[in-house]
C-alpha cells in the first residue's frame, strides 16, 4: 500500500515552502550540528595538543587544497546554473551544467586521493598524531559527503531526469534540494580549508 | 528559493548575480591564502581567516542557497540552528577549567 506525500511540488499553505525543501533544510540543520561538534573538537584538540604543527601548511599541501577550493566553488556555481536552466525550461543546458558539477566533484576526489596517498606513503595515518586524527576525520567525513552528492547528482542527470517530461516542477524541486545539499558541502569546505591547512 | 514562478528575464538576472558572487568567492579565496603567508600571531590569524571564511559562507548561503529571499519558517529553523551551533562552539571554554589534559 502506498500513499502520496503531499506538497512535494507545490508550497504547503502553512509553511509557504514545499515539504521536500523543508525536509532538506531540516536535514542540513542536523548536518550543521554534526560538523559543529567536530569543529568544537578541533578547537579543544588544537588548544591542548602537545604535538600540533605551527601552521597546517607545514605538513599539508596548500596549493592542492586551494585548487580543491576552486573546484568546489565552481561546482557550486554550475549546480545553481543547472537549476536556473530548468527554470528557463532548457534541459540540455541543465545536463551540461550538472555534468560540469559532477566532473568538478570527481576532480575534488582525485586531488583528495593524491593528498591521502602522499600522506600514507610518508607514514602519516590517523593514529600518527592528534593533528592527523583530526585531519583525516574531518576531511574524510567531508569526502563522504562529496561522494553522496556525486551519487545523487549522477542519478539526477541520468535515470532521474526522466521525471522532467511528466513532472517538470517536481524535478526542478529535486534539483533545488540537491543544490542546497551541494552548497552545504561547499560551505563546510570553506571553513575546513583555513582551519586545517592555513592556521 | 522563494521564487516559484519566475520569468526568463528574472532568471537571467539571477544568473548574472551568480557570476558576480563567483568572482567574489575566487577573490576571497586568494585573500584567505595570502593571509596565511603573513604569519600573524595565532589569535589574529584565526580571527581574520574565520572572518573571510564567514564572508564567503555568507555569499554562498545568501545567493546560491537563496537565503536572501526565503520563507519565514526556514529563517526560524536556521536561527535555532545558529543558536545551538553557538553553544557547540562555546563547549571548548569549559575545558579551560579543571585539571589540564594534553593529547
Amino acid at each position: 500500500m502506498s500513499a502520496l506525500i503531499p506538497y512535494i511540488d507545490e508550497p504547503h499553505p502553512v509553511t509557504g515552502v514545499t515539504n521536500a525543501k523543508l525536509g532538506m533544510w531540516l536535514f542540513l540543520a542536523s548536518e550543521v550540528m554534526l560538523f559543529g561538534a567536530l569543529f568544537s573538537t578541533l578547537i579543544i584538540m588544537r588548544t591542548s595538543a602537545t604535538d600540533w604543527p605551527a601552521h597546517g601548511s607545514d605538513v599539508l599541501n596548500v596549493p592542492l587544497a586551494t585548487l580543491n577550493t576552486v573546484f568546489l566553488i565552481t561546482s557550486s556555481v554550475t549546480i545553481v546554473l543547472s537549476w536556473a536552466a530548468l527554470k528557463m525550461k532548457d534541459l540540455k543546458k541543465f545536463k551540461f551544467n550538472m555534468g560540469l558539477t559532477i566532473l568538478l566533484s570527481f576532480g575534488f576526489l582525485v586531488i583528495k586521493y593524491i593528498e591521502y596517498t602522499s600522506k600514507f606513503h610518508h607514514g602519516h595515518f590517523p593514529s600518527t598524531s592528534t593533528f592527523y586524527a583530526v585531519y583525516f576525520t574531518l576531511t574524510g567525513l567531508h569526502g563522504l559527503h562529496v561522494i553522496g552528492g556525486i551519487i545523487t547528482n549522477l542519478y539526477l542527470i541520468g535515470p532521474g531526469s526522466k521525471m522532467w517530461e511528466k513532472e517538470p516542477e517536481r524535478f526542478t524541486g529535486r534539483i533545488e534540494c540537491a543544490g542546497l545539499y551541494w552548497h552545504f558541502v561547499d560551505l563546510v569546505w570553506i571553513f575546513l580549508f583555513p582551519a586545517l591547512y592555513l592556521l | 528559493m522563494g521564487h516559484g514562478e519566475m520569468t526568463v528575464e528574472e532568471v537571467k538576472k539571477h544568473v548574472r548575480k551568480y557570476y558576480v558572487v563567483f568572482s567574489a568567492l575566487l577573490g576571497l579565496t586568494i585573500v584567505t591564502v595570502a593571509i596565511s603567508y603573513l604569519h600573524l600571531p595565532i589569535f589574529q590569524a584565526v580571527l581574520l581567516a574565520m572572518a573571510v571564511a564567514s564572508m564567503k559562507g555568507g555569499l554562498v548561503a545568501a545567493y546560491f542557497m537563496h537565503l536572501m529571499d526565503e520563507k519565514k519558517i526556514i529563517y526560524s529553523l536556521l536561527w535555532l540552528t545558529v543558536i545551538l551551533f553557538g553553544f557547540c562552539m562555546l563547549i571548548p571554554l569549559f575545558t579551560l577549567h579543571g585539571p589540564q589534559t594534553t593529547y
